[in-house]
């Protein structure tokens, strides 16, 4: 077993691991931080997207290890100070981004990753982006819409489906 | 996964001495840690190169690009320097394995249908170790054979920038790896054209089509050329015969747009 510290959400954090656990066990489980979710643990449904020093990364697909002394943000830390949803998440709830919500977390992440390198996509960015992110409710129209809007573009000629 | 212990060491000579026994190396862990998970693989040790500063960054000097054996994708997809290179690195697999995988482990795994191969082959890149530098002429053997020996670790690939490159890659769509991949680089003394995807041998070059392109750097210099299908791969995406095809179509659009 190793003891691991980082900073997840701008708190510090640590614990103790094995070898083989992946940091999405370590949040969920050590943390409890359950937001981060596991879809598919093949590293392709992009469910447990969190940000490693600033990069969007399959929390799945790296150990827990390999992010000692790291900077780790989740979707529990997306939230405005006040609690109130920050801008990607209520565009998501106003567009209607997500049905059962199984992705939704993984998406708000790979969103803001995107935002911030590029604050004003096209769709066609934004798809391109959403490439290592499954949904299996909603075909992806509203999550594009959401994305879209939180980037404080008009999405009324993108068309709803 | 089976048990392992993991060790993270800030230097290529303590990664050499963490080595031994059943001990392997990480790179991002993008195809490794899921091959873990299947329980193909069980080291005793992993060696994860990820803390070595030294094995990060780019670096041009003339008509040269070194790219640090622990640069992770999306660094060589936002650098632009190569633009061809910058380029095939933006289409690997998601912008998050792209942010995790690196081109040492890559080079280093040479999976028969990932792009850096192409790259390296393509380019006549030279894959620089801890303990010698191997031209990708001889680096790549085969189905993920490589001339690593053991305890041998990509800390660089140097690629001669070419006056004109391209990568063309018909996607797998669900894996996003290349059903057939061509890498084609003009140089002064010459066009090389390296194929990924569709062999069973691994990356190749294509000799015939070297030999007509650097004679005519076009897309008509192919028309006259045939593919085998002989030792081309067949699996539920295409058969060889298709891969075959595909070969010269992606080497067209390849000079196409180089």
């Amino acid at each position: 077993m190793t003891k691991v510290t980082m900073t997840v959400n701008g708190k510090a954090v640590s614990g103790t691991v094995e070898g083989r656990t992946l940091l999405t066990s370590f949040l969920r489980e050590d943390l409890h931080l359950t937001g981060t979710h596991v879809g598919c643990d093949t590293s392709q449904c992009g469910a447990c997207v969190v940000h490693v020093n600033g990069k969007a990364v399959k929390s799945c697909t790296m150990f827990a290890i390999e992010a000692d002394g790291a900077e780790v943000s989740t979707i529990e830390g997306q939230a405005n100070e006040d609690g109130s949803l920050n801008a990607i998440q209520a565009a998501f709830q106003e567009h209607h981004g997500l049905q059962c919500g199984f992705c939704t977390p993984g998406m708000v992440m790979t969103a803001a990753s995107l935002l911030k390198e590029n604050p004003k996509p096209t769709v066609d960015e934004v798809r391109n982006h959403l490439e290592g992110n499954l949904c299996r409710c909603t075909g992806y129209h509203n999550i594009i819409k959401a994305i879209m809007a939180a980037s404080g573009q008009d999405v009324s000629a993108i068309a709803a489906e | 996964m089976y048990e392992l212990e993991i060790e993270r060491p800030t230097t290529v000579a303590d990664a050499v001495s963490a080595l031994g026994g059943e001990a392997q190396l990480l790179g991002g862990g993008q195809t490794l840690i899921p091959t873990l998970k299947q329980r193909l693989a069980d080291p005793e040790k992993l060696v994860s190169l990820s803390g070595i500063a030294d094995m990060q960054g780019i670096s041009a000097s003339g008509d040269t690009v070194e790219i640090g054996g622990g640069t992770i994708h999306a660094d060589v997809a936002a650098d632009g320097t190569y633009a061809a290179l910058s380029e095939l690195a933006s289409h690997i697999g998601d912008p998050a394995v792209r942010n995790r995988g690196t081109i040492g482990g890559s080079i280093a795994n040479n999976d028969p249908a990932a792009c850096y191969p192409a790259a390296a082959l393509g380019s006549g890149a030279t894959i620089v170790t801890n303990k010698r530098e191997i031209a990708a002429d001889d680096f790549f053997q085969g189905l993920f054979e490589t001339a690593l020996a053991e305890g041998e670790i990509v800390t660089a690939v140097k690629f001669p920038m070419p006056q004109q490159a391209k990568y063309i890659k018909f996607v797998q769509p669900a894996s996003r790896f290349a059903l057939v991949g061509v890498f084609v680089a003009k140089f002064a003394d010459g066009v090389r054209v390296a194929v990924t995807g569709a062999s069973n041998d691994g990356v190749y070059r294509w000799s015939e089509a070297e030999a007509a392109l650097s004679a005519d750097f076009s897309a008509s210099a192919l028309e006259g050329l045939t593919v085998s299908s002989d030792d081309m791969v067949t699996d539920l995406h295409g058969s060889a015969e298709y891969r075959a095809h595909l070969v010269k179509v992606m080497t067209a659009r390849a000079v196409n747009a180089a």
